[in-house]
């Protein structure tokens, strides 16, 4: 809005570039503040880098079976195995670099993890606005599935959505279906957070003056709620959408971990852990180690960006 | 009182029959299973034998009012895995996911309750500042992962504790108990410490924060005004008023523990009805699927009506209110 400022006034200062209002907003003030946050926002941004470009920068293509050589397996990490590959983090029972499928394997990891979250918050903030907005018996009907949603742990509906889909989807198709599957077991387990949220902050907005404004000039309900309640409601939505990340990533891991998750073709890093789990007593503890790593700072750097976002945004949360 | 209690009874019993009602449709519309218990080269007179032994050609409703009736009854059919009675398959292991889902809830209130009072007396104290960034490392660490390190650390290494299994156990006639030997034992401690320990670091932060907030109201001014002693106001007056929301939430939490314990019944092969659930998961296996749900729910709402119940026990306020809306 302020770049639209009319140039008569000669006394006001030229607006600002964007970058130096992004420097210098309250947001980006707590940010520069908090040494915590910059590196976790570092350590995210790292892996989530390293994750999309894993293709290019992975040593090896672990899922290239003319590639393998099950004569490199088990090499510890920093050292040539018997074909002459050398393997930064070491080699798995197959001969596949740890490294490569840690980066492939964050890549899953990252992309269900997100895909989740977004169809968490598409479908909590859709009903959310309605329940907020309508109220009546969609509110009731709306919020009290929610009710009983959330205080079944998420991790047990989204083994039953799973065990459903995998019923339903005949089996020729369900490996290529799972990683949709896992997305949306983990994604309907997860929206009523955000539906909860959203109907709180709306049945605040829907009272101001603005609301009605728009109202009396006849202006659509579905219109009022997308252009002028739903940017209104987004600052908690988004603290909530940053720890919900963390807790999908850490749902795909436990899911996958479990064997339910993604097909072995395709492990993200909860896959990776389980195979790890099977050389712990063997002592090739580097199979499990760096995944391991990995998923706990994934989850550790996104919770912490989180934590910090709800204390800059200071929404109606806590 | 009591009708407080009957309406949260009906409101219970609504929930049973709408999980009911979606266990049937598990039952109903997943999936063919005999395609998942017949390999390639079964004979197709095979198959219908099979099916017809197992009741899945009868119509729709024969099938739910057979659902019902055994349901109530305790029964939810065969397995369609391991060909046996679900009813006897989840009894034989539930002893197993009890002992494990209460010794972790009952080291969660010991260690949470005391480390969270230590905190909020000492709020400046070297430990308090280490077991709250403990905590906050706990919340973070996935369940599976701290089990593996647990393993890891004390199975691996140091070869102290064993790693898988429940140890030896003693049959005292319907119940299989790993407590009265001392493998039982020593396998109970590595799960039930995992399980533990996101409970524990919730109960902690819960009484660390409303320790916080009671020792600042003014009737423990006034309790220190009278001369009272520290420990007499800490724990008489201070701690009593912060157990109404740690027993909402432990409370709350068992049903999820019981829950939780899936995951870690499977790290360490713990043969409970957690790993039961997630084998039949993986094979949808319905029957167990189903019952499964039913015995989750069963579980949440008894929990939820006892911890309704004990509200009025531990609060007298609800008492008054109770009685002067003539609720």
């Amino acid at each position: 809005m302020s770049a639209q400022q009319p140039p008569s006034a000669p006394d006001v200062a030229k607006p600002r570039s964007l970058a130096y209002r992004i420097w210098d907003s309250d947001v980006f003030f707590s940010f520069r503040r908090s040494p915590v946050t910059i590196v976790a926002a570092i350590v995210t941004a790292v892996l989530v880098l390293a994750a999309l470009l894993a293709p290019w920068i992975a040593p090896y293509n672990p899922f290239d079976p003319s590639s393998l050589n099950l004569m490199d397996g088990f090499t510890p990490p920093m050292s040539e195995a018997m074909m002459g590959n050398y393997f930064i983090l070491g080699s798995d029972h197959q001969g596949r670099d740890v490294l490569s499928t840690i980066l492939y394997g964050s890549r899953v990891s990252i992309f269900v993890g997100l895909s989740a979250t977004l169809f968490a918050m598409a479908l909590g903030i859709s009903l959310g606005l309605v329940a907020g907005y309508v109220g009546g018996t969609a509110d009731s009907v709306i919020m009290r599935i929610a009710d009983v949603q959330l205080s079944f742990p998420a991790i047990l509906i989204a083994l039953l959505i799973f065990g459903v889909a995998r019923g339903i989807i005949p089996p020729s198709r369900q490996e290529s279906m799972a990683v949709y599957v896992l997305i949306v077991a983990i994604g309907l387990s997860n929206w009523a957070q955000f539906a909860r949220t959203v109907r709180g902050a709306t049945m605040v907005e829907r009272q101001k003056d603005y609301v009605s404004a728009a109202r009396i000039m006849g202006v659509h309900p579905l219109f009022i709620l997308i252009r002028h309640v739903l940017p209104n409601v987004m600052a908690p939505v988004l603290v909530i959408a940053t720890i919900g990340l963390a807790l999908a990533i850490i749902e795909e891991a436990t899911l996958s971990f479990l064997g339910v998750g993604v097909p072995p073709t395709q492990p993200s890093l909860g896959t990776l852990i389980r195979i790890g789990q099977q050389f712990l007593f063997s002592g090739e503890w580097w199979i499990l180690f760096f995944p391991a790593v990995t998923l706990v700072l994934l989850a550790l750097a996104v919770n912490l960006l989180g934590d910090w976002l709800r204390d800059a945004l200071n929404p109606r949360l806590r | 009182m009591l009708a407080f209690i009957l309406r949260r009874l009906a409101q219970s019993i609504i929930v049973m029959l709408v999980v009911a009602l979606i266990s049937f449709m598990l039952f109903r519309f997943v999936g063919d299973p005999i395609a998942n218990l017949v390999g390639q080269e079964a004979r197709i007179s095979d198959i219908e034998a099979l099916r017809e032994r197992l009741g899945l050609n009868d119509p729709f409703y024969v099938q739910f009012a057979r659902f019902i009736t055994n349901a109530v009854q305790g029964e939810f059919g065969i397995s369609y895995r391991l060909q046996e009675p679900v009813s006897q398959l989840i009894i034989s292991r539930l002893p197993a996911t009890i002992e494990l889902a209460f010794t972790s809830a009952l080291i969660a209130l010991v260690v949470g309750i005391t480390l969270g009072v230590f905190s909020a007396l000492k709020p400046r104290s070297f430990m308090t500042a280490i077991v709250m960034t403990l905590s906050l490392v706990g919340v973070s660490l996935p369940t599976f992962l701290i089990g593996i390190g647990l393993i890891y650390v004390f199975a691996v290494e140091l070869q102290w504790l064993p790693s898988f299994g429940r140890g030896e156990v003693v049959d005292l006639g319907w119940w299989r108990t790993g407590l009265l030997t001392e493998s039982g034992l020593r396998s109970l401690i590595l799960p039930a410490i995992t399980l533990s320990l996101f409970q524990l670091t919730l109960i902690m932060r819960l009484v660390r924060a409303e320790m916080l907030e009671v020792l600042r109201q003014d009737y423990i001014r006034f309790a220190r005004a009278r001369g009272l002693s520290q420990r007499s106001i800490n724990f008489g007056h201070a701690l009593k008023n912060t157990l109404v929301p740690v027993i909402t939430i432990t409370g709350l939490q068992l049903g999820s523990v019981i829950a939780f314990a899936i995951v870690t019944e499977t790290v360490f092969q713990w043969p409970g009805v957690g790993s039961l659930f997630i084998n039949s998961v993986q094979v949808v296996d319905v029957p167990v699927m189903a019952a499964y749900l039913m015995f989750i729910a069963f579980i949440f709402v008894v929990i939820n009506l006892v911890v309704d119940i004990l509200y009025y026990a531990v609060d007298p306020r609800l008492r008054i209110q109770a009685s002067g809306s003539g609720k």
